[in-house]
């Protein structure tokens, strides 16, 4: 916790640092950079949110769902685990197109680590709900709720508390995985940090600053979803 | 002679080679409070749980209110009861918990309109005026809009009642409702159940180890030992002068338990 | 046409060559990832804070930073400071030293997960600090990291496609070489991924066998699943 605290305090620093710098010397690529960041931090939302819808369907589709549902859930998670993210970016960028199916490479971006990203989510999902004590489903029998109704009202309310952790984990993971999208022609971060290498050949200064501004996204996320917990377990243990 | 409310008929419960109940006969009749005792293993929580439908019986056929619960008719003869069928006879029962099972993430109030509104179908206000009604009679209605972290164990298992009843079941299921309280939150909770005896029309099955209080409240006794019935009768007769020895034997060893 | 089996078995002896470079460097960059992991682990749970702080907050900084950056880093930037490396020998340190972090969080959670009381029992019976370690403290914190361990294994094989962004010919670069020659993709990238798949869930299960054997070896009531 406290090397959070001093991380968050570094990164400000630096942000601070980043901003005057673009103004002074560090002007020929600081800007190029910054652009490239906004890039990588859309792709990460995007994905995040794909990310979730998918392991939320995933999950309860394996859970709860007839068996071709199931199957369909299983192997979607099996094979998005099973392979890695750039086999999955550059399947979608390279080989869909033969199928007639186009995209741009930003929607191939969110589509591809949304997916990849979601079979690890349908995990923690699945955890969570299955952490939900048994008296919650007893309760729920006993007041001759149907499945569907105890799961939507009673059941994932509680397992959404105990997913956010775990949950934030993911997004950090996804954000790093951004960094693939470079391979494919998008102008994000990572693509950034090439380019104003070829320009400038500011080598270490580059790729340290580029590192650094990875890291300060990815302690914005966990800063966030620290507060996103504490403000769900606030409401789950006093009044809202 | 009245069908009784509640009949196991030659009920068989067991996991795997172990029998937890054994060819259980057992009638309730409308109205009556009956009060289960036993020693731990014996089965009794399992017949409550078993008539509440957690779980599944491998012999035998539970009826309530006159029509089979875990079987259905279907060309003249009983097959086991698919998941509507299931859901229309236990509309009748309710229960209440040993560790209360309220809804963390809902007020009082809200945890006794949820199933009215979602299951029943009521409208939002005749839920909630009945949810209201139903905490008053506990005596709760101070805490309606408390959540269950904030409510002691006592007024947790009250608020339990409550929203048993906001289902109007004609069947109440207590099962050890008082075990996993505090010694002095354990009247209150007796309180409300005896209220409920007096003011209402229900058939009431408890599992408990309030002997006090079987004694003075039930209008039949059943005590089980290794998956049967070894005793039945009115309080009197088991708590007085009980026929069995196993029945003494426990009987004594509660006694001395205090 | 939409899949090419003549082209398929065509271009299955370059990939499997290239799948030799592919394991080379998840053995080589596991290898590194165990040693460094322990060494890491070691320098984390010091006692002294000018040890233990700087440590962990190197950890996490190359936990939190994609490790695509950082194989970028050791490529280019090493050779400002004079040390020039193949992209092979890059590629690998940069994998090693990225999952090395994460092992090292294994270790450390492996043997903190032991449960305290083992510890003073140990002192009560007055046993040196290496026999506890060696009899019953690594005993007990091995179960729960062998298939942590296989996990990250698994993970780093399923990195090495990184490598082809600085020109490793290790699977993922040749079929794009492959692809770019004869203007057919869906061939190799398929295959590349089924190969992916198929180790994966291979590698899964034998991890998976390897924990429940170790569990019954060393006689560990099974803790929480």
């Amino acid at each position: 916790m406290q090397l959070r605290q001093l991380a968050v305090c570094a990164i400000i620093f630096f942000t601070a640092g980043l901003v005057i710098a673009s103004f002074a010397g560090f002007r020929e690529f600081i800007p190029g950079l910054l652009e490239g960041a906004w890039i990588t931090v859309q792709i990460t939302i995007g994905g995040s949110i794909l990310a979730v819808v998918m392991a939320l369907i995933a999950a309860l589709a394996k859970m709860y769902g007839a068996w071709p549902v199931r199957w369909l859930a299983v192997a979607y998670i099996e094979i998005f685990r099973g392979t890695s993210a750039l086999v999955q970016l550059f399947w979608l960028f390279f080989v869909l197109p033969h199928f007639g199916v186009t995209l741009e490479p930003m929607t191939v971006a969110i589509t591809a680590l949304g997916l990849n990203v979601g079979a690890y989510g349908a995990e923690v999902v699945r955890g969570a709900v299955s952490a939900v004590p048994r008296g919650q489903w007893e309760a729920s029998v006993a007041l001759n709720m149907p499945k569907s109704l105890a799961l939507r009202r009673i059941i994932l309310p509680q397992a959404l508390t105990a997913m956010i952790p775990p949950w934030g984990n993911l997004f950090i993971e996804l954000l790093k995985a951004t960094s693939l999208v470079s391979l494919i022609t998008i102008s994000d971060l990572a693509f950034r940090a090439q380019q104003m290498n070829q320009i400038t050949f500011r080598t270490l200064e580059i790729f340290t600053i580029v590192l650094v501004i990875y890291l300060a996204i990815s302690t914005l996320i966990t800063v966030g979803m620290r507060a996103l917990e504490s403000a769900a377990s606030r409401g789950l243990a006093r009044g809202r | 002679m009245t069908e009784p409310m509640v009949k196991f008929e030659n009920v068989t419960k067991s996991y795997g080679a172990l029998t937890v109940l054994d060819s259980l006969n057992l009638e309730v009749a409308p109205n009556e409070k009956v009060a289960i005792i036993g020693p731990s293993g014996s089965g009794k929580t399992t017949v409550l749980r078993m008539l509440m439908t957690l779980e599944r019986i491998n012999g035998g056929v539970i009826y309530v209110d006159g029509e089979p619960l875990t079987h259905m008719p279907r060309n003249g003869a009983l097959v086991p009861a698919d998941e509507k069928h299931l859901r229309r006879v236990r509309a009748k029962i309710g229960m209440v918990f040993q560790h209360f099972n309220l809804f963390p993430h809902m007020s009082a109030l809200k945890n006794c309109m949820e199933a009215p509104i979602h299951v029943l179908g009521l409208p939002k206000k005749e839920a909630e005026q009945r949810a209201a009604e139903l905490l008053d009679m506990v005596g709760l209605s101070d805490k309606k809009n408390h959540y269950p972290s904030q409510l002691s164990g006592g007024q947790q298992q009250r608020v339990a009642i409550a929203r048993a009843l906001a289902m109007r079941p004609k069947v109440m299921l207590f099962d050890e409702v008082t075990s996993a309280l505090d010694p002095e939150l354990v009247g209150e909770v007796l309180n409300v159940i005896r209220k409920l005896g007096a003011e209402h029309n229900l058939t009431m099955l408890m599992v408990t180890h309030q002997m006090g209080f079987a004694k003075e409240f039930a209008d039949r006794v059943c005590f089980f030992y290794g998956g049967k019935i070894a005793e039945q009768g009115k309080p009197e007769e088991i708590f007085n002068a009980p026929k069995e020895e196993r029945t003494r034997q426990f009987l004594s060893a509660v006694l001395e338990a205090g | 046409m939409l899949w090419d089996w003549n082209y398929t078995w065509e271009i299955m002896p370059v990939l499997l060559r290239a799948s030799v470079v592919t394991v080379e460097a998840t053995l080589l960059g596991f290898l590194l990832a165990a040693v460094l992991g322990l060494v890491l682990a070691i320098l984390r749970m010091s006692k002294n804070n000018w040890v233990s702080i700087p440590t962990a907050g190197f950890i996490e900084f190359i936990r939190s930073t994609p490790v695509l950056i950082q194989i970028f880093f050791i490529y280019f930037v090493f050779p400002e400071f004079g040390v020039v490396l193949p992209a092979m020998t890059a590629g690998v340190l940069a994998l090693g030293l990225h999952y090395g972090c994460y092992c090292s969080e294994v270790y450390r959670a492996g043997i903190e997960c032991v449960p305290r009381g083992q510890w003073e029992a140990s002192t009560a019976l007055n046993l040196s600090p290496y026999v506890t370690f060696r009899d019953i403290i690594i005993p007990q914190a091995i179960p729960p990291i062998v298939p942590a361990l296989g996990n990250y294994l698994v993970a780093l094989f399923k990195e090495t496609p990184l490598l082809s962004a600085i020109a490793v010919l290790e699977l993922m670069q040749t079929a794009k070489i492959l692809g770019s020659q004869s203007f057919r993709y869906v061939e190799p990238i398929t295959l590349v991924g089924v190969f992916f798949l198929v180790m994966s869930l291979v590698a899964a299960a034998i991890i998976r066998q390897v924990e429940a054997w170790l569990n019954r070896t060393l006689r560990i009531s099974g803790a929480e699943r």
